[in-house]
Order: C-alpha cells, then sequence, then structure tokens
C-alpha cells in the first residue's frame, strides 16, 4: 500500500552515530535501549542493596556489620529504587517501548518527542535519587507513611521529588502507547490480531495514566506538609495519617498491575514462541489484563486491613479483592493448556517464561491468601507478604524482563548468545529465587515481621537461607548478563532475522535489526499472532 | 489444646487460633493441590510434546474447550466466595469484643509499649491479664503510626498517633508470649517488643495488688529504678555507662553538661525533670531531640522518684 524508501533508513543502530545522536533520538529503538541500560543499572544498585542487608540478616542485631539505622536506609533505597526506577517503567519503557510499534507494524510510536521527554523525566528522577544519598540517609521505607516521613530528612524530602519526576515519565510512556495502539496498527491489524504483548501493555498503560496522577499529588501533599504545615496527614496538626494511606494505596494498588501485567503480556509471547501455538483461549487472556485494570483500582484497601478502617470497608475490599484472583487464574490455565500438543523448544527465553508460569503461580496463590480477613490479621506486615510481593514484582516481573531481554535481544542487537551459558544461568536463577523467598513464607506464617534489623533467635535458619539463596541468584543474573554483553563482540555470531521462528510482525517482517523505520514498507497484516501450522504427531 | 508450634504456624494461645488455623490450613492444602497439578501438567507437556527437529510443528492447534474453561472459571469462583465467607465472619468475630470484656489502654511511642489499667491504677510495660478472660486494648501512640501483634493471639492492630483503634483476644494458654511492632517506626523498630503475660485468676489477682501500687515498701530510688524499665526509660538510657540513643544516667548528677546550641547546664533536680516534661528542650550536646515529653504520662510522685533514681548512679 504505502512504500516510502528513504536513504536514511538503515540499521537504526548504524544511522546518525554518536553519543549526541543517540541522547536527541526520537526513534523509540534507541530510547528503548538507553531505557534498558538505565534500568539494568538501577536493578544492580537496588539488588546490591538488598545483598548488603541480607549480609546482616544473618544474624540478628547490632553484630559490628552496619548499624539498624543504616539497615533501614538501605531497605528503603532498596524499595524505592526497585519500584519506581526498576519494575513500574522496566517492561514497558525497555523493552515496550522497542517492541510495541514493530508489532504493530508502525514506524514509531504515534508521538516520538513525547517519548524522548519520558527519558529525559526517567533519567531526572534517577539523578534525584542520587541527590536524596548526597542529601543524607533517606529511611522511611518505599512507602513514605506519614507522620514518620514528616521529617526534616532531606533525604526523604529529594526521594519524594525523584518519584514525581518518575511518575510523570510513567504517565507519558501510557499515553504514547494507548495512541499508538490506537491509531498506527498496520493495514490488516485488527484489534484480536495484536499480539498479547500489546494488550498487556494496553491495560498497563491505562492503569498508568489513570492511577499515576494521584502518586502525584500524593507526593505533592506530603512536600507541602512538610515545607509548610498544613496539617493534612500530620497529627499533631488534627491531620490524618490514615487518609495518607488511601492516596498513596490508591495509585499504589493499580502499580503493582502496572508491574505485573506486562510480565503476562512476555509470558503469552514466550509460550507462543516457543511451543509453536496459538495461546488458549487468546480472547480470554486480552480480556483477562483488561480485567485485571478495572478490579485493580477498586481494591487499595487491603494494604490497609489493620488501620483501624472500618469493618464495612474491610470486608468489601476483601469481597472486590477475591476477584482478582479470576482473571488471574485464568491465564495460568490457558497458558499451561497452550502447551499441550505444542512443539516445545527449551531455549534460553523459554526458561524464562516456564519459570514466569511457575512463579506466578505461587505469587498468586499467596496474594489469595492475604485476601482472607480473618488470616490476614495474622499475616499482615510480616516476612509472609515479603515473600508474597516478590514472587510476583521479582519473580514474574524480573525474570519476564530477563526473559524478554534474551527474547529480543537478537532482534535488538543484532547478535545471539552463547545458548549453554544463557540456559545454565536461567537454571542458577531459578533455583536461587525459591531458596531466596521460599523460606521467607514460612518466617512469616510463624509471626516474624518485615523490615527487621533485630530478631528471634528461631528465625535465623530462614534468614540464613534466604541470604544463602540471593547469593545463588545474584550469581545466576550476573551470568546472564556477563553471556549478553559477550555476545556484542565483533566474534559473536550474528542473529538471522527470524531465530525463533515466531509469526509476531517484529520477527516475520522487521530485518535484524530493524531499520531505522522498522520496515522497508508498511507491512500488511493477513494473519493473528501466533498462526502455526500443524503436522501429525 | 495443643500449643506445640506447626511448621507453618506459632503456638496457639488464643480463642481465635483455632479458627485462623484452620482456614490457613485448608487454603493451604486447596493451594497445594492447584500447585502441585499446575506444575504436573506443565511438567508433563515439556517433557511430552518437547520438540526432537528444529522445524517441528505442533500436533494441534486448540484455541478453546467451552467445557474445561467454564469449569475452570465456576470452581475458582465458587472457591474464592468460600473463602471470603469465612475469612468475613472469622473477622467480624475478632472485631466484636464480648461485653465483658476488660479494658487496657495501650500506649506506643518510639520504641516502647506502655499499659495502662485505669480502674486498677496500674501503668507496666508488659501486659499481664488472667486466663479465659475477653480483653480489649484500646491503643494510641504518642509519634508515628506503630503495630501491635501478638502472633500466638493471631492478632495485631496499627496504632495511630491521633486515634484509638482497638483490638481485643481471650488468652487460653497461661505463660509469656511474644509482641512485636510491625510498622516501621524508625531506628529501633525492631526492638520495641513486649509481652503478654497471661496467668491464672488468683496469680492475677496478687499481681494486681503489687503493681497498682510499685512504690509500696520503696524509696523513691528504689521505685525509680522500677520506673526505668517500666516507662520505657530503658530503651534509649543506659545507667552503666553504655552509650545509647539518649545520654546514660551514670554519673550525671550534679555535673557540668554541654548542650546543643552552646549553652551548658548542671544536671540537677530542675534540669532532670525539666527533661522529662520538656525534653526538646535543652537538649545534651551530640543527641538528636526525639525524646517524647512525658507531661502528663508520669505523676509527680513518679518523677520524684526518677529523679532520685538518677541521683543515686554515681
Amino acid at each position: 500500500m504505502i512504500a516510502h524508501v528513504h536513504p536514511e533508513n538503515i540499521n537504526y543502530l548504524k544511522a546518525k552515530p554518536g553519543l549526541i545522536n543517540w541522547f536527541v533520538t526520537v526513534d523509540h529503538k534507541r530510547i528503548s535501549m538507553m531505557f534498558l541500560i538505565s534500568t539494568l543499572f538501577f536493578f544492580i544498585l537496588g539488588g546490591v542493596y538488598a545483598m548488603l542487608f541480607r549480609l546482616q540478616l544473618w544474624s540478628p542485631g547490632s553484630h559490628g556489620f552496619i548499624s539498624a539505622d543504616t539497615y533501614n536506609h538501605f531497605f528503603t533505597m532498596h524499595g524505592v529504587i526497585m519500584v519506581f526506577l526498576v519494575v513500574v517503567p522496566g517492561i514497558p519503557s525497555a523493552l515496550g517501548n522497542f517492541v510495541l510499534p514493530l508489532q504493530l507494524g508502525a514506524k514509531d510510536l504515534a508521538l516520538p518527542k513525547i517519548n524522548l521527554t519520558s527519558l529525559y523525566l526517567y533519567w531526572i528522577g534517577g539523578i534525584l535519587a542520587f541527590v536524596s544519598l548526597i542529601a543524607g540517609h533517606a529511611d522511611s521505607g518505599w512507602t513514605f507513611y506519614a507522620p514518620y516521613s514528616i521529617s526534616k530528612n532531606p533525604a526523604v524530602l529529594w526521594m519524594l521529588t525523584a518519584a514525581f519526576f518518575l511518575g510523570f515519565s510513567s504517565i507519558l510512556t501510557g499515553l504514547n502507547f494507548i495512541v499508538t495502539i490506537h491509531k498506527m496498527r498496520a493495514p490488516g491489524m485488527t484489534w484480536f490480531r495484536m499480539p498479547l504483548f500489546i494488550w498487556a501493555l494496553y491495560a498497563t498503560a491505562i492503569m498508568q495514566i489513570f492511577a499515576t496522577p494521584v502518586l502525584a499529588i500524593t507526593l505533592l501533599l506530603l512536600l507541602i506538609e512538610n515545607f509548610f504545615h498544613i496539617g493534612i496527614f500530620d497529627p499533631a496538626m488534627g491531620g490524618d495519617p490514615v487518609l495518607m494511606q488511601h492516596f498513596f494505596w490508591f495509585y499504589s494498588h493499580p502499580a503493582v498491575y502496572i508491574i505485573v501485567v506486562p510480565a503476562f503480556g512476555i509470558c503469552s509471547e514466550l509460550i507462543a514462541t516457543f511451543s509453536k501455538k496459538e495461546i488458549f483461549g487468546y480472547k480470554f487472556v486480552a480480556f483477562s489484563s483488561i480485567g485485571i485494570t478495572l478490579i485493580g483500582f477498586l481494591v487499595w484497601g487491603h494494604h490497609m486491613f489493620v488501620s483501624g478502617q472500618s469493618e464495612i470497608a474491610n470486608t468489601i475490599f476483601s469481597f472486590l479483592t477475591f476477584f482478582t484472583a479470576i482473571p488471574s487464574a485464568i491465564k495460568v490455565f490457558n497458558w499451561t493448556a497452550t502447551l499441550y500438543r505444542g512443539s516445545i523448544d527449551l531455549r534460553t527465553p523459554m526458561l524464562y517464561g516456564l519459570q514466569i508460569l511457575f512463579n506466578f503461580t505461587i505469587g498468586g496463590l499467596t496474594g489469595i491468601i492475604l485476601s482472607i480477613l480473618s488470616v490476614d490479621i495474622h499475616l499482615h506486615d510480616t516476612y509472609f507478604v515479603v515473600s508474597h510481593f516478590h514472587y510476583v514484582a521479582m519473580g514474574t516481573t524480573m525474570i519476564a524482563f530477563v526473559g524478554g531481554v534474551h527474547y529480543w535481544w537478537p532482534k535488538m542487537t543484532g547478535k545471539m548468545y552463547n545458548e549453554v551459558w544463557g540456559r545454565t544461568a536461567a537454571i542458577l536463577v531459578f533455583f536461587g529465587f525459591q531458596i531466596t523467598f521460599f523460606a521467607q513464607l514460612i518466617m512469616g506464617s510463624q509471626g516474624s515481621p518485615r523490615r527487621y534489623y533485630h530478631y528471634l533467635p528461631e528465625f535465623q535458619i530462614y534468614h540464613r537461607i534466604s541470604t544463602v539463596g540471593v547469593f545463588f541468584l545474584a550469581a545466576g543474573l550476573f551470568m546472564a548478563l556477563i553471556n549478553l554483553l559477550a555476545s556484542l563482540r565483533k566474534s559473536a555470531p550474528d542473529a538471522p532475522q527470524n531465530p525463533w521462528g515466531a509469526r509476531t510482525l517484529e520477527w516475520e517482517v522487521a530485518p535484524t535489526p530493524p531499520l531505522v523505520f522498522n520496515f522497508e514498507e508498511t507491512p500488511i497484516v493477513t494473519h493473528g499472532p501466533y498462526e502455526y501450522a500443524t503436522e501429525k504427531a | 489444646m495443643d500449643t506445640t508450634k506447626s511448621l507453618w504456624l506459632p503456638e496457639k494461645a488464643s480463642t481465635f487460633a483455632n479458627n485462623i488455623d484452620w482456614a490457613f490450613y485448608l487454603y493451604y492444602w486447596i493451594s497445594v493441590a492447584f500447585f502441585v497439578v499446575i506444575v504436573f501438567l506443565i511438567a508433563l507437556f515439556v517433557i511430552r510434546y518437547k520438540r526432537r527437529r528444529p522445524d517441528q510443528l505442533a500436533s494441534a492447534q486448540i484455541t478453546h474447550n467451552t467445557v474445561m474453561e467454564t469449569v475452570w472459571t465456576a470452581i475458582p469462583l465458587l472457591i474464592v466466595m468460600f473463602l471470603f465467607v469465612i475469612g468475613m465472619k472469622g473477622y467480624w468475630n475478632m472485631r466484636v469484643a464480648p461485653a465483658n470484656a476488660m479494658q487496657v489502654d495501650v500506649i506506643g511511642r518510639k520504641w516502647s509499649w506502655s499499659f495502662e489499667y485505669p480502674q486498677e491504677g496500674i501503668s507496666n510495660d508488659t501486659l499481664v491479664v488472667p486466663i479465659h478472660q475477653p480483653v480489649r486494648l484500646r491503643m494510641t501512640s504518642m509519634d508515628v503510626i506503630h503495630s501491635f501483634s501478638i502472633p500466638a493471639f493471631r492478632t495485631k492492630a496499627d496504632v495511630i498517633p491521633g486515634r484509638y483503634n482497638t483490638l481485643w483476644f481471650e488468652a487460653t494458654e497461661t505463660g509469656t508470649f511474644q509482641v512485636f511492632c510491625t510498622q516501621y517506626c524508625g531506628t529501633n523498630h525492631s526492638y520495641m517488643w513486649t509481652a503478654v503475660k497471661v496467668m491464672n485468676p488468683d496469680d492475677y489477682q496478687a499481681w494486681v495488688a503489687v503493681a497498682s501500687d510499685p512504690s509500696r515498701g520503696k524509696t523513691p530510688a528504689q521505685f525509680g529504678a522500677i520506673l526505668y524499665t517500666k516507662k520505657g526509660c530503658a530503651a534509649c538510657h543506659s545507667v552503666d555507662g553504655t552509650p545509647g540513643i539518649g545520654p546514660t544516667w551514670k554519673g550525671i548528677w550534679g555535673s557540668s553538661t554541654a548542650l546543643e546550641g552552646g549553652r551548658s547546664v548542671t544536671v540537677d533536680s530542675v534540669y532532670v525533670v525539666k527533661s522529662m516534661m520538656d525534653p526538646a528542650a535543652d537538649v545534651v550536646k551530640g543527641f538528636q531531640p526525639i525524646m517524647p515529653p512525658f507531661q502528663g504520662v508520669l505523676s509527680d510522685k513518679e518523677v520524684n522518684g526518677l529523679a532520685a533514681y538518677i541521683q543515686s548512679l554515681k
């Protein structure tokens, strides 16, 4: 239909060379790569904080390693960095930015300059997080509860400001994705021919746009309270600290779905491609992301079950929270059913795909028990909750992120990594993760509170198991990173156009690596994203 | 009642524990069943349908099965609705204290707890209660949000400044049961512990008699020594010279002490009393102004006792 031949439509990595050209680019692929490098950097930094405080937790309390104040600062930094700089932006900005236009058959996102702005806002947020480190030791926890966060601690104030900017980066990404999905699908790409990764990013984008402004307002009000003492959250001035929790969780519950729903999208891509199969129940999987999005706005109060909010409110939030289980369960069943009679290929990305399925089963199941009101009173604020959210935010989202990077790496870089090292790392990551986080479930239901520097001797065995696990996990991730970087050597093999045999546009049509404008001419879509043939068994 | 710990849960010592543990294990086995089935199927399919040739295709493209999809949507839906009702009923029971509950006021402050028994005129640093008696706690904080958690009783509630939160329980075993603070509240959050001591009714009455007048038979300094732990001073001040969050009391009486802001002061009864009533006014150099005020919290007799105790620490 439309054929443009541009002289500058060459390999996007080779076009317009030089660092400056990268920093002012509007090419979604370059922006995505810069997001990828930035998110990986912060993932490593957040991980180092975790390893340090897990070393502290080898023994209880003060034993000459770090002080209680330092420990409190470290878990705050770990949380703030991981939530706001890694898992919320992660998949959408570092992978979605690259893949979405390609999967839709578009030549870029609808709003390329907004895309660059979103990257700049992310960098400003990152820089402000460093300013916070210079200003002092933020120690409020990533949840910034009042009145503890209404303190003279300048480090907390800089962190609130950093999160404010990062929120706008997220909003702009969501806006861009929604417009692009509505307006820039290639001819023949109907809504139900879109890959499920796109559906997931679409659902995520809705949440990014509607929920994040509430975070912005909450952070602003905390800053205003700190500077001008207006008495909105501080009870010393007649304010209500529980009101702050309502504002905060109204964003932060949808935020956890912003964190996990893109991972579901990646899981669909990996399972379909490496089984050479249509995703079982495609429409249900697509709609389940939308369903989770809508219900996700109604359940924030489950983070406040012990706050003293009314029994009626608790009952309603418990009731609604159970409904998030159904679309999640449907996804897990549909992915499992997809494997049936497929042609299963256990290359590295699929090893991560299967881990997502395994970890999310545990993550989801441990979430449902927290909805049971009477049982939640016992489990609330214990290590059980910490383990639950790590099974989803790390075991589902970050595993999907790493799996997605391995899946799209050949497309993004034009190079193939070593398969043996890739699989070894994936297996090490899997076992390291289970050792680290399963022990925490038991410790939590035994009553061990979270955010604890000191603890009872009976919990030490679980802490020690968890600490050992984190080093295996880190080793696996490090091995994966080195393997990926090693593939960038000149001597490493070049990637074929479609090493996985996938049927989505970014693999079937776009060159590897893609051109500046992605395609030589606008593709015309004639089949669904997972239309594979069959053969007799 | 079996009070031994299981792998997953602590000892049981309240009337709530049976109900909650039953719900926990019911859900546990439902989860195990789903988990085992799902993981088994994944493993089975991955092994059975492993790709043997690089270009091998799937042997079927099954995209729907209406019966299965209806079943695996309906059954989880029924299960979660059942779980909701169990949780709701158990929870409502935990929220409505019986009419004959005895009341104890709980005050949380960084980083200690105090328990007030208004009728008996007792103020204590551990929660002492009789067995088989409903107890209702009315709780508030003097500074930031804390949370009062008794794992053996399976209950907790946040303790919030500017408002009262309540929780109730009925202990079913005598003994001493751990209490944790479970809402992050700063430096010593993980040390903000206390205990519930559950006594037989006779022992409880004996305790009440002594506790309602802890100064009975004691000199002011001895009384002060008791208050040093009961009122939470020990959380921040040592009496043996060890550095802590607050200045040690050892040897300070009569000394000339430098203050933040350049002035200095002689530590006498005027200064000591002011430190308890308005601690942010004259902070000792090198320390943070974080001590909460005890104005209205300590009686004149208690203030007198603490001052006498400090004076006795050479």
